[in-house]
Order: C-alpha cells, then sequence, then structure tokens
C-alpha cells in the first residue's frame, strides 16, 4: 500500500554558488523522485544555455512550455526571460512581466505559486546566492503549512539568499548539502513504504 | 497592497470588469492575472478587495488606469535572436515572392519588436512592399509605440541582439539618440500603422502572409488560445506563417492539425492549404 504523500511538489531555487549544490544533489536525488520538481535558476537572458543539458545528470531535465502539465518524476528548469508560474488545474503558466528583485525568472514567484497552489503539501529548498530572492516566497511557503529548507549559510558560497530566508520567517530549516540529501531520501522512502 | 486575492473575489472582479467596461479577461491564465490585479492593487494603494471593486464600480477612470497596469506590457528589441535569425533565413526568402506583404503583429506593446521586423525586411529590401498591422489592446502601449521611441540604456543589450541575429551593419544607424530615449528611424516605420485591437472580442480584419504573435498565448487559457488560434488561422492566406513565442505551444491546441512546422525551436508554423 502507498501512503498519501505527504509533498506534492519540491521546488529549489538558486543563484551565485548554487551550480554546484545543485548539481550535487541532483546526482544523490533518488531516481526517479516521487513528485514533480521545479528549478529556479538566475541566468543570463538572450544567450543561448545549454543549462538544462548541464543539469540532466540522472534523467533529462526540460525547461517547461506554457501549459505543459507538471508529472510526477520529472524534472524541470525555470526557462532564461520569463517567470515561471504554476496553476491550479496543475500546469505551467509563463510570465514575461517585469524582473522581481532584478530577476526573471524570480525564485519568489515560483515559490509563491506553489504556495497558493498547493499549500501544505509544497517542499521549498533555497540555496546559496547573492541577492534575496527567494526568502519571501520560502516564507510564503512555510505560511501556506508547507516546508521550507535553506541551504545553511555557513556552507553556501554566497549566504546571503538563504540567510535572508531564515532571517524573514520562522520556521525556515537550515541544513547541510547532507541534511538536505538525507532529507529527500527520507522523502522518496516514505513514499514506497 | 492586497496580499493574496481567493479564487471568488477574482471571479468577482473579473466579472465586474466584464459588465461594466467589456474587457474580457474570463479566459485568462489565472496565475498571472491574479498577480497582476494585487500588484495593481500596491501602485493604487488599496488595502483590501472590497475597496477595489467599489472603486471599479464608481470610477471609470479607475478602470482605465488599472487596464492598462494589469497587461504586461514588457518587451524588448530582437528577444531570442535564434528567432529574428530563421525568420532572415528561413521565412522572408519566401515572402519575398508576394508583390505586397502583409504582416500582423497581435498584442504588439509598446512596438520594439515591430522595429526589430521593420529592420530585416528592411535588410532584406522588402520593406516597401510591405504593410505592416501592428495591434494592441492596450491604448497606452500604442500612443507609445507610435512615437518610435525606445529606452536609450536598453540599446547596448538590443545591439547585442541584433548581432546575433545575423545583423551585419551598424545598429545605431537605424535610430537617433536622445538623453534617455533613442526614437527609432521614421523611414523604417514608414508602412507600419498602429490601431487598436483586442484578441478576445475583435474579430479579423483582413489577411495576412505572417501573423506574430509573441508572448501573448502565455496570458491565455487554452480555451482561449484555442480561439485565437482559430481567429489567426482565418486571418492567414494559405501557407502563412505564425510565429509564436519561444515557449508557447499548438501542443495543446486543437486546431494545430490545421498548422505545419516551419521551424519547431523557434516556433514558427505554417497555415496548411
Ligand atoms: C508581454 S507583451 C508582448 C509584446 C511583444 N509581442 C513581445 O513578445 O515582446 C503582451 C502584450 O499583449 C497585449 N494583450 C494582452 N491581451 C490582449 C488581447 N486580448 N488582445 C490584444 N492584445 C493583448 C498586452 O497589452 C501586451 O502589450
Amino acid at each position: 500500500m502507498t501512503l498519501p504523500l505527504k509533498y506534492s511538489i519540491l521546488v529549489i531555487g538558486g543563484s551565485a554558488g548554487s551550480m554546484s549544490v545543485l548539481v550535487e544533489l541532483l546526482n544523490q536525488l533518488p531516481s526517479p523522485f516521487p513528485i514533480p520538481v521545479v528549478i529556479i535558476l538566475h541566468r543570463l537572458k538572450n544567450v543561448e544555455s545549454e543549462l538544462d543539458k548541464l543539469l540532466s545528470i540522472r534523467q533529462p531535465i526540460a525547461e517547461p512550455e506554457d501549459k505543459e502539465p507538471l508529472l510526477q518524476g520529472n524534472i524541470y528548469l525555470a526557462p532564461q526571460n520569463y517567470h515561471l508560474l504554476i496553476e491550479e488545474d496543475g500546469s505551467f503558466s509563463l510570465d514575461y512581466a517585469e524582473p522581481v528583485n532584478f530577476s526573471r525568472p524570480a525564485i519568489d514567484l515560483t515559490f509563491s505559486s506553489a504556495a497558493s497552489v498547493f499549500g501544505a503539501r509544497s517542499l521549498g529548498i533555497l540555496l546559496s546566492g547573492a541577492n534575496k530572492d527567494g526568502a519571501a516566497g520560502l516564507c510564503r511557503i512555510i505560511r501556506a503549512g508547507g516546508k521550507g529548507i535553506a541551504q545553511r549559510p555557513d556552507t553556501a558560497g554566497f549566504s546571503i539568499m538563504p540567510q535572508a530566508a531564515i532571517d524573514l520567517c520562522r520556521g525556515v530549516q537550515p541544513m547541510t548539502i547532507k541534511g538536505m540529501i538525507d532529507f529527500l531520501r527520507n522523502i522518496s522512502i516514505e513514499n514506497k513504504s | 497592497m492586497v496580499e493574496e486575492i481567493s479564487n471568488g473575489d477574482f471571479t468577482d472582479l473579473v466579472k465586474i470588469i466584464q459588465q461594466r467596461y467589456g474587457y474580457d479577461f474570463t479566459d485568462y491564465a489565472p496565475a498571472s492575472l491574479k498577480r497582476r490585479f494585487t500588484r495593481f492593487t500596491g501602485f493604487a494603494h488599496i488595502s483590501n478587495v472590497f475597496e477595489l471593486k467599489h472603486r471599479l464600480l464608481n470610477d471609470a477612470g479607475f478602470f482605465q488606469e488599472m487596464v492598462q497596469y494589469i497587461t504586461v506590457n514588457v518587451t524588448e528589441m530582437f528577444r531570442d535572436p535564434a528567432f529574428y535569425k530563421t525568420l532572415r533565413e528561413q521565412v522572408l526568402p519566401r515572402l519575398a515572392s508576394y508583390p505586397i506583404i502583409k504582416i500582423w503583429h497581435a498584442g504588439c506593446a509598446s512596438g520594439e519588436e515591430v522595429y526589430s521586423m521593420a529592420i530585416l525586411l528592411e535588410e532584406a529590401g522588402l520593406l516597401d512592399r510591405c504593410r505592416i498591422y501592428a495591434t494592441d489592446m492596450n491604448a497606452a502601449n500604442l500612443r507609445k509605440a507610435k512615437k518610435g521611441a525606445v529606452a536609450l540604456k536598453d540599446m547596448k543589450d538590443y545591439t547585442c541582439n541584433y548581432i546575433q541575429s545575423g545583423g551585419v551593419n551598424d545598429f545605431s544607424n537605424y535610430y537617433t539618440a536622445g538623453c534617455d530615449t533613442a526614437i527609432i528611424d521614421a523611414a523604417l516605420r514608414r508602412n507600419i500603422i498602429f490601431f487598436q485591437h483586442n484578441l478576445v472580442t475583435d474579430q479579423v480584419f483582413n489577411e495576412f502572409q505572417l501573423i506574430c504573435c509573441r508572448n501573448v498565448f502565455i496570458y491565455f487559457n487554452r480555451t482561449l488560445q484555442e480561439r485565437v488560434v482559430k481567429l489567426f488561422y482565418e486571418s492567414l492566406t494559405s501557407l502563412g506563417y505564425l510565429a509564436l513565442g519561444i515557449k508557447e505551444s499548438l501542443l495543446y491546441n486543437d486546431e494545430r492539425f490545421k498548422f505545419e512546422p516551419v521551424n519547431a525551436a523557434n516556433k514558427i508554423f505554417r497555415r496548411k492549404v
């Protein structure tokens, strides 16, 4: 018998210094992971980037198109130069609105969108970065009853981003990379039991 | 500012706007539109949804301000250089065979995309034979577009985009720089007309060889996307081209069988005969 899953979505946000952490997480993430994973990274616009290929470590990672449904077992990367939102029917929609926190994609927007659609069933992880994008979004997830994890600032290449989340609201759980990996493995095991 | 709008209030607001003012946002993608509403409450210093409804019901000027604010009006010149490169290489040579080339930019915002197109056409020697119809539902965008003014601070990015799109001329020849705006050369704008057209409520108005509607569908739900694709189908000559935004797709659209891909990665399609 499979228990109902505690979480329905995992959103991961990162900026400067987050690539190597992300690579490690993706390397260790149980595959297939039982819930959709959505990654938001700050990146350059209007340049051809191979970021999706770079991150396709154990399984292919795709940039979603507008209206694409979120599927369990898939890992998605927010495309450059758009905000990535989630609709209540479980599909993505893209938004070309003004940058938020100087960023497009903005982590705050995807995190907030996950919080409003999945509420307590959302899980957010905020990694290393040199600005404060993502902090408000992670707190939205926590306020909605979900779980918010920040990379422990002393282990982050740039501590501003995870620290901003920890300072902004109670309930953000700081974790080392190993801590996060263990946590994510547990989710996957809980699903199988 | 209102932090979050409930689904019930959201539906009410959309209804009020439709009934009072005839703008129909019913089939817009809700996630973005909700955010536009909350963002507007910040801009207009509105602290609760009741106040927002009250103002909407009682103040037409307030609505005019709101409607110009809630559409996403952001645009760039030569955004997605690979798209423009594909136009140069695969589409314009085909269009060259028509004596008069009619192009529709639907949802042109403040015109940056239209000027980019005009530059491509000029470089291909086709601009004289073109009639470019550039439409948007937002009147403020169109007023801006008619002036041909672009923020000077963005010109550096646009120059890079232009070069990546295969442009070989000196980009600065296409505009005159002022203190903070650049004015696009009037000669480039000679065959463009800007006017108001709402894709939700207005009809077919001409027949085109190419329709560009980029980054507008992302604001529509699937039902509305499908309706607008029908409108485009009827507005295209047979084998006419339809260009969508780089992350937009006909995949979830029942009309897709009436089109064939010309360049799938750059979202250029062609109406089947
Ligand atoms: C993000 S801009 C896209 C501008 C340009 N095409 C580009 O890709 O850079 C979206 C535009 O669609 C327009 N729009 C939204 N709904 C519309 C409708 N129902 N009919 C016509 N234009 C609409 C907005 O006013 C806005 O100017």
